[in-house]
């Protein structure tokens, strides 16, 4: 039995296939890949598993229990985070209340609680703030934690992203494209970063990325999807030289 | 490096005072209005009283809305309708029951004004849920049309079993129980109760969800709830300022919270700047202000109060205070626990 386990899941929109028949497993403290062309219908994935979008066909389990068709926040709160292609931080929120709102599934006070500071309320908003400070400095950026998250810089936007993704005690972390626009150093960081959270955190992670460099380097497996179709299926250096997905990526060989 | 919504004035020191103090210094400010109201009542002229009262029950409106429409970011055009519904619960009960004077009295009145309150509260939550599929244009569309739906009951109602309701010739002859105490002891606490809840580590989902829904969710904040609540809250205190509002005029027109009251919070709402609490009071006192004094431009007040809103918008389109709080105490660095 696997953490998550994903079972010929298809989805169409109208005609259009954009996935069919895509199977996955992932355990603790695996580094999963997923790669392919755009369009490919990589983050359609994510977003099935998320739960944003319902498949048409096939069922996700996560610990043996069916997540399909539940809404986004339970999926969540079931175990299973994200980060997005294009960043989604809240952007009129401090770098450090980003991180407070993915502590929000543990809160156990009402709005009374807020309005009368009651002990309860202030026992949480401390303990929270606490937390959210430990996981900045993790991700260093704790120093500009009482900035708005929109003023930071691209590479610690997408650390706050995965901080503020971990903040939900996720046991498995979706990465749509973490290393998109970095620079070589920000991708050597990142590298570094994603396999000491994989230790640290104790979880599985799945990760979209366009990077060869960087998915042949850290990842235990692949999988390539082209047209919604997985193509290949293995460790990098099999990937690496496997027909169909270089076909994939390069076109047919013309003889 | 730049403040989390930054202050207009420099940051107070966050004081480390324990809960129950703040509560009981804000119980003794409200104690305190009582002596103020009389004061007020025996040297303050009553055009000015008058005026004075306006500009509480416009801040319990606009701060409320701002929770709704700047604090969620959830644009509802409906909120004269809550308004309405909270004058006309407690309106109808009043007139119909006759409160005795002194301490009882006094109470029952607390009680019927919580109890409009919860009744507009559950208004809210009814428009709340089946508006919640709605974003923008179409929420703003859909939450007028409940407004206008809630003041064509009322002109067609002429009463509810024994109780009168008016009907299209209004509600009239209310016993007028509202005074300074009254509206600015709401004040108080709808204004701390939205700030507190605004900024407490539970409400940032309301700003999470203004700044993008879908990574809210995906964050595990309960969407709908959080947008429910946001109407209901908003909805209670519209309701305290409705109960209010009929037992301060003694006389209720349904034409008068008709679509344009909405229009009058939205742009206290928008021209404090969205999001900002201490920018709708602002706002509420300016707007309620400014209609007045301009008078002596007879005839041609509301064209000045129009454009001086234009110009406003035009070189100031955030609003008076953006997102930014008058003042808010700076909170003390929080040291992680290595």
């Amino acid at each position: 039995m696997s953490l998550l386990e994903i079972k010929n899941l298809s989805v169409n929109f109208g005609g259009l296939k954009a996935l069919s028949d895509f199977s996955l497993s992932l355990n603790q403290g695996d580094l999963i890949g997923l790669i392919g062309p755009n369009g490919a219908g990589k983050t359609t994935t994510f977003n099935i598993v998320t739960g944003v979008y319902r498949p048409t066909t096939g069922q996700v389990l996560l610990n043996n229990r069916s997540i399909s068709g539940r809404k986004p926040f339970r999926i969540n709160r079931l175990g299973i985070a994200r980060t997005f292609q294009n960043i989604r931080l809240f952007s009129e929120l401090s770098v450090l209340d980003n991180v407070i709102v993915g502590f929000n599934q543990s809160i156990g006070h009402s709005f009374l609680g807020a309005v009368l500071r009651s002990p309860k309320h202030t026992r949480e908003d401390r303990s929270h703030e606490r937390d959210a400070m430990d996981l900045l400095e993790t991700f260093g950026i704790a120093d500009r934690a009482h900035d708005l998250a929109t003023n930071l810089p691209y590479g610690s936007q997408r650390r706050l992203e995965i901080a503020r993704a971990l903040a939900t005690r996720p046991k498995v972390l979706l990465l749509d494209e973490p290393a998109a626009g970095m620079n070589p150093h920000e991708k050597q960081d990142l590298i570094r970063l994603i396999r000491f959270v994989r230790e640290k955190f104790q979880i599985g992670i799945w990760l979209i990325e366009h990077d060869m460099k960087l998915v042949m380097s850290i990842c235990d497996r692949i999988t390539v999807l082209d047209h919604g179709e997985t193509i290949a299926e293995g460790p990098p250096a099999q990937i690496q030289c496997h027909p169909k997905v270089i076909e994939a990526y390069l076109g047919e060989p013309t003889h | 490096m730049s403040q989390t919504s930054p202050a207009i004035l420099p940051s107070l020191p966050h004081p480390r005072i324990p809960a129950w103090v703040f509560n009981l210094s804000i119980l003794l400010l409200i104690a305190a209005l009582y002596p103020v109201k009389s004061l007020l009542e025996s040297n303050l002229d009553p055009y000015f009283y008058q005026v004075l009262m306006l500009i509480g029950l416009h801040i319990i409106l606009a701060v409320s809305l701002n929770l709704i429409n700047g604090i969620t970011g959830q644009f509802s055009l409906g909120h004269a309708g809550f308004l309405a519904v909270g004058a006309y619960t407690a309106g109808i009960l009043l007139k119909h029951y006759h409160l005795p004077t002194g301490l009882t009295g006094s109470l029952l009145y607390l009680t019927t004004i919580l109890l409009a309150g919860l009744v507009t509260a559950f208004s809210g939550l009814l428009i709340g849920i089946p508006c919640l599929r709605l974003r923008g244009d179409y929420l703003a569309i859909a939450t007028l049309g409940f407004g206008e739906i809630i003041n064509i009951v009322i002109v067609n109602t002429d009463s509810i079993g024994p109780f009168d309701v008016g009907g299209s010739s209004g509600l009239h002859a209310i016993p007028i129980l509202a005074n300074f105490f009254w509206v600015f002891a709401a004040v108080v606490i709808c204004v701390v109760s939205v700030w507190r809840i605004a900024y407490s580590s539970k409400g940032k989902a309301f700003a999470a969800i203004r700044d993008d829904e879908i990574a809210a969710a995906a964050m595990g904040v309960n969407t709908t709830y959080y947008k429910v609540a946001a109407f209901a809250i908003g909805a209670f205190f519209a309701g305290v300022a409705g109960a209010l509002w009929a037992t301060w005029f003694g006389d209720l027109d349904p034409s008068s919270f008709g679509f344009m009251k909405s229009f009058d919070i939205v742009v206290m709402v928008v021209l404090g700047g969205s999001g900002s609490i201490t920018g709708s009071i602002l706002a509420a006192t300016i707007l309620t202000i400014l209609p007045e004094w301009l008078r002596f431009l007879s005839q041609y007040r509301l064209v000045i109060y129009s454009l001086m809103l234009i110009f406003m918008m035009l070189f100031r389109p955030q609003g008076l205070l953006g997102n930014r709080e008058f003042f808010r105490f700076k909170k003390p660095r929080v040291a992680s626990s290595k």
